[in-house]
This record gives C-alpha cells, sequence and structure tokens, in this order.
C-alpha cells in the first residue's frame, strides 16, 4: 500500500531525512517512534505530498506521489501535527469544506455526520473552532482525515494534547479505524504506540534504526530489567548493601518515594535474576522490603538510551542489528541513563 | 476550486474585511456620484475611472491575508494535500477576492439607472470603465495575492502590495523632469533619468487604464492587462510550489 524507496529530505544544508526506505502492507498499522526533530513529521509531509523529496520516492498504492499527486492524495487521510484547521468556521461547516475540497463522492450528509459520531464531535457540530479547546479541534481535526473514507491514515501524534480520558477514546478509534485501514502513527511516546501498532518503524536523526514487531522490540529493549525495590532502612547503607550482590551491575537511589522508606534502581547484569537475592540481602540486614517490582518505565528508558546515543550506528548496535563490537561502549552508555 | 473559492468568499464576510473594503468602495463611489450629479456632468465614467485611487488603498487589505494567513494557521496542509492542484487552490482564492472587488461595483449599475432616467448617456462608456475598473483590480489582486504567497504575516504583505500599488498606478514619471545637459556629465545624468522616468512609464499601469476612461476600445489594452494577471497568478503558483522544495 506505501512503499517509500531511498528517501531523503535536505533543508539547507541541514539533511533532515537520508536514506529512509520501508513497505507498508495493507491493512497494517504502524508506529512511527523517534524523539521530536527526528524526522518523522518531514517523512509524514513528504508521503502526502506537503513537501518534495531530495532524493527517492514513495508510492501510496502504485501511484507515485510526485508523478500523480492527485491519485495518491485521494487515497490518504492526514492529520498533521498541528491541525489544519480554518478557526472562523464552524465544525460542520469546515468539515464540508474539506468535503467539498477532497471531491468525495459519498452523500455529503449522511457522510458527515457518521464522521462527527465517530470522533464524538457531534456535540459542538455548529460551534466555532476558534472557541474549541485544544482537545475538541484535535478531533476536528482527526475527522478531517476520515472525510472522503480514505484507505491510508496519516496521523502525526495525534493524542498530543488531549486529556488521558480522550487518549484512550482516540486509541479506540485508531484500533477500530485499523481493521480496514491502512495507518501511519507517528509519535515520541513508547507505550502509545505500543498500545495500538503491531509493527514499529524507530527513526533517529532522520534516518531509519529499527522496523519490526512492537513486541519483538519490547524484548530486545528490555533484555535488562531493572527492578525497583521500596526498602525501610538507612539509604547509604542499604545502597551499599545492595551494590555488593552478586549479579548487580548497578544501583541507584530514587530517593523517599514513600515515608520511612527508600526507593532503589537496581540494574542486574544481562540474563541474571537477582530477586531472590535481593530479597536475602534486605532481610540478612534485618530491614524491610516493602515491595520489589520490575521497572516498567525501563522500556522507555532504553528507548531515550537508544534515541540519545552519540550516533546511529550505536543505536543499532544496542538493537542488535549490528554487532556489538566491545562492551566497554555499551557501558559508558548505560550510565549517561542514569 | 469551488470550495475554495466558496470558503474563501464567505471568510471575508465572516471577518469585518469584506464589509470594511465594500463600505468604503460604496462611500467613495456615492461620495464622486453626488460629486458629477451636482456638477451635472453625467460622466459615470469619471466615477469608476476615480475609484482606482480608492482600490489603491483598499485592495492590499482584501489581499493581505489570502494566502499569508493559511501557512501561518498551518492549514495549507489540508489544502496542499487535498486531490487539487496548486494551480485552482490558487484560482480559486482569486476569484473569490475578485469576486467581493466586483460587488463594490454594483451600485454603478444603480447609478447609471438613475442617469439614464434624467439625461441621455453613453453606454458603452460606462461598459468600457467598468471593463477597465475590474481588469485593474485583477491585476491588482494577482500581484497582492503573489505578495501574499511570500511572507506569513498580512501585515507586511499589506505594506509591500501598497508601496507597489502606489509606483504602479501614481503617474510618477511625470513629476520629473529630466535636466537639460551642459557637459559630459550632465549628458550621462540626463540619460540615467531619461531612462528611470521611461522604466516609471512602462511600470505604470495609468496610460493603459486611462485609455478605458476615453472610450477607446482596444483589445490590446484589454490583453495587457489579463496577461498582467496571469503572470502573477502563475508566479503566486510557481512561489507556493517552491516553498515545498525549500
Amino acid at each position: 500500500m506505501i512503499k517509500v524507496t531511498g528517501l531523503s529530505k535536505r533543508y539547507g544544508t541541514h539533511l533532515a531525512v537520508s536514506n529512509v526506505s520501508f513497505e507498508i502492507a495493507k491493512g497494517e498499522v504502524v508506529g512511527f517512534l523517534g524523539p521530536n526533530g527526528a524526522g518523522k513529521s518531514t517523512i509524514m509531509n513528504i508521503l502526502t505530498g506537503y513537501l518534495s523529496t531530495t532524493q527517492g520516492s514513495a508510492e501510496i498504492d502504485g501511484f507515485n506521489i510526485a508523478e500523480f499527486p492527485e491519485q495518491a492524495k485521494r487515497r490518504i487521510g492526514y492529520l498533521p501535527e498541528i491541525p489544519p484547521l480554518y478557526t472562523d468556521m464552524k465544525v460542520r461547516e469546515y468539515l464540508n469544506f474539506i468535503y467539498d475540497l477532497k471531491k468525495v463522492k459519498f452523500p455529503k450528509k449522511p457522510h458527515i455526520d457518521e464522521i462527527l459520531k465517530l470522533v464524538k464531535i457531534d456535540h459542538v457540530e455548529n460551534r466555532l473552532i476558534k472557541n474549541l479547546s485544544k482537545g475538541y479541534r484535535q478531533r476536528v481535526g482527526f475527522a478531517q482525515a476520515l472525510v472522503g473514507n480514505p484507505d491510508v491514515l496519516i496521523l502525526d501524534e495525534p493524542t498530543v494534547g488531549l486529556d488521558p480520558k480522550q487518549i484512550i477514546e482516540i486509541r479506540n478509534l485508531i484500533a477500530r479505524l485499523g481493521k480496514n485501514h491502512t495507518i501511519i502513527l507517528s509519535s515520541h511516546i513508547l507505550s502509545e504506540i505500543q498500545a495500538v501498532c503491531k509493527r514499529v518503524i524507530i527513526i533517529n536523526r532522520g534516518q531509519l534504526i529499527a522496523d519490526d514487531t512492537a513486541q519483538n522490540l519490547a524484548t530486545k529493549l528490555s533484555s535488562d530489567h531493572t527492578l525497583v525495590a521500596r526498602i525501610i532502612c538507612a539509604e547509604k547503607d542499604m545502597l551499599e548493601a545492595l551494590q555488593t550482590i552478586k549479579g548487580v551491575k548497578s544501583v541507584t537511589s530514587l530517593g523517599r518515594k514513600e515515608e520511612g522508606s527508600f526507593d532503589f534502581l537496581i540494574e542486574p547484569e544481562t540474563n541474571v535474576d537477582i530477586r531472590a537475592a535481593v530479597f536475602d540481602r534486605v532481610v540478612s540486614r534485618g530491614k524491610t522490603l516493602l515491595s520489589l517490582t520490575n521497572n516498567s518505565a525501563s522500556l522507555e528508558q532504553v528507548f531515550l538510551r537508544l534515541t540519545e546515543t552519540a550516533d546511529n550506528d550505536e543505536a543499532r548496535r544496542l538493537l542488535g542489528t549490528i554487532e556489538e563490537p566491545e562492551k566497554a561502549e555499551t557501558q559508558t552508555e548505560e550510565k549517561e541513563e542514569n | 476550486m469551488t470550495a475554495i473559492f466558496k470558503r474563501e468568499f464567505k471568510s471575508y464576510f465572516a471577518t469585518p474585511i469584506g464589509y470594511t473594503v465594500l463600505a468604503a468602495f460604496y462611500f467613495f463611489l456615492s461620495v464622486f456620484f453626488v460629486q458629477i450629479y451636482s456638477a451635472g456632468v453625467p460622466q459615470i465614467s469619471w466615477v469608476i475611472m476615480s475609484m482606482s485611487t480608492v482600490a489603491i488603498f483598499v485592495l492590499p487589505v482584501l489581499t493581505m491575508r489570502i494566502i499569508s494567513e493559511d501557512r501561518k494557521q498551518k492549514v495549507d496542509q489540508a489544502l496542499f494535500t487535498a486531490p487539487v492542484s496548486l494551480t485552482s487552490v490558487v484560482l480559486g482564492k482569486f476569484l473569490a477576492a475578485f469576486a467581493v472587488y466586483a460587488i463594490g461595483f454594483l451600485p454603478t449599475v444603480i447609478f447609471e439607472a438613475i442617469l439614464m432616467f434624467n439625461v441621455t448617456v453613453n453606454f458603452m462608456s460606462y461598459i468600457y470603465s467598468l471593463l477597465g475598473i475590474l481588469l485593474l483590480g485583477a491585476c491588482l489582486i494577482s500581484i497582492g495575492m503573489f505578495i501574499s504567497s511570500l511572507t506569513e504575516s498580512s501585515v507586511i504583505s499589506a505594506i509591500i502590495t501598497l508601496l507597489i500599488n502606489i509606483v504602479i498606478l501614481f503617474d510618477f514619471a511625470k513629476l520629473i523632469t529630466v535636466p537639460t545637459a551642459e557637459n559630459a556629465i550632465g549628458k550621462v545624468w540626463a540619460k540615467l533619468v531619461e531612462w528611470f522616468v521611461w522604466l516609471l512609464e512602462k511600470l505604470s499601469f495609468m496610460t493603459v487604464f486611462q485609455n478605458f476612461g476615453e472610450n477607446v476600445f482596444s483589445i490590446a489594452d484589454i490583453v495587457y492587462f489579463l496577461s498582467i494577471t496571469a503572470v502573477f497568478i502563475f508566479l503566486c503558483v510557481r512561489s507556493l510550489e517552491r516553498k515545498r522544495w525549500a
């Protein structure tokens, strides 16, 4: 459905996207993951025909976006980072305009009605867009992308600025749309991508550094399970005690999270289960272990580590796409993270 | 194109811009008409020709946001990712502004009717002058639209368009006298001034525009304005296209 070959984009001297290639089959829901400024939006802008390429090509359903822009654009619904709204229009009026602009063929009123209901903005259809809150504007932007029922949806950070309830609603909506649409979704939040996408493409500094299923990436990235222990103790003594456990790579105090106790982030060496050892050590020191949890945030942290690496080769090394050259390098890396 | 035209046209009247522009046109039209009526000169073409000065100052307001605002609000992403060509987007916007401008001259129909009941009038001179002012407006709108496509700020767009309009329409060339040459340096200077005057004359639409007021029908004059309009619409499309490659 979507085929990108050797895509590069240069802004003056700055290379925003460099030699990115991927293919997305019909019906796939793919997440673009990367920090701000990684080039996600640029790639999306090229796919939708808003920007031109410096090199390479993008095809939508066999139509090259540069050669057959109208046919390609007809198949795409695009929600840019900032929703493209005429703030002096009312919601329904604006969607009617988009309907006319896209030259949609279905009957107008039922189609717009359906979209209004789908993104839950039917109760604000007669309000001026400029009077709507950020969350509602985002949804009007979403509705705009859905007009004409295009096969491909390209959504640039669709949940930014929404409250948690709205985020869940939008995620559910994306999941529902994913059943009969091809969707590209960008985000810098890993958990969001995990929630809705089966496949993840990680982009950093304009390059594609990983293209895999979310599950595979998660296992690869979280090969070292860090633990968080909450212990009733004196901070310094326990730090020493934990550090001397066999198999522990590093221990960091996270400070006082609960009255009377301290939290410690314990990072074990690869493939070592140290939970029992930690428990024993705490008990042997006569202290009380309140909780011991797998650090669920570690996925985020590893992603951060991935995108904060000095260069993309190093990131690929972390992912295992390139053989690890020497251990020393990765170790300094992990210290930075803490 | 129709969708863009409809939206743009409506938006002129969703904001005060459309009303302000029309109010200015109607005010000056009426003032000029009362002038000729009380002076007993039944020349509606004089009223229309005089409106060119008003158009210079009012049209920049009509065109200042036409494209710049879209980029500022990021709405251009919806327009340029829709299955329509850049040319039809630009044409839709142009026609909307032109429609508002043309509506500004509707009262002249009533004026002409009033005159027709009272005195014998030269109907063709009314048609020529109306054609002239509409062609001039199309030109100025396309120039203003091009300027608007170069910037994100509607204020900058309005000011630059106004300056260009003033250079184009005021006959500055007449104000400059070519000095008489006495020595070699004087001759060079005189030549330079002569060229400058020639350039100003060529840049000014005024000579061509005045033909329409003098009941001189000429296809060349019509083509002159239409081709300038086409060139600036084309430049506007190119300027938007260039943004994609930036």
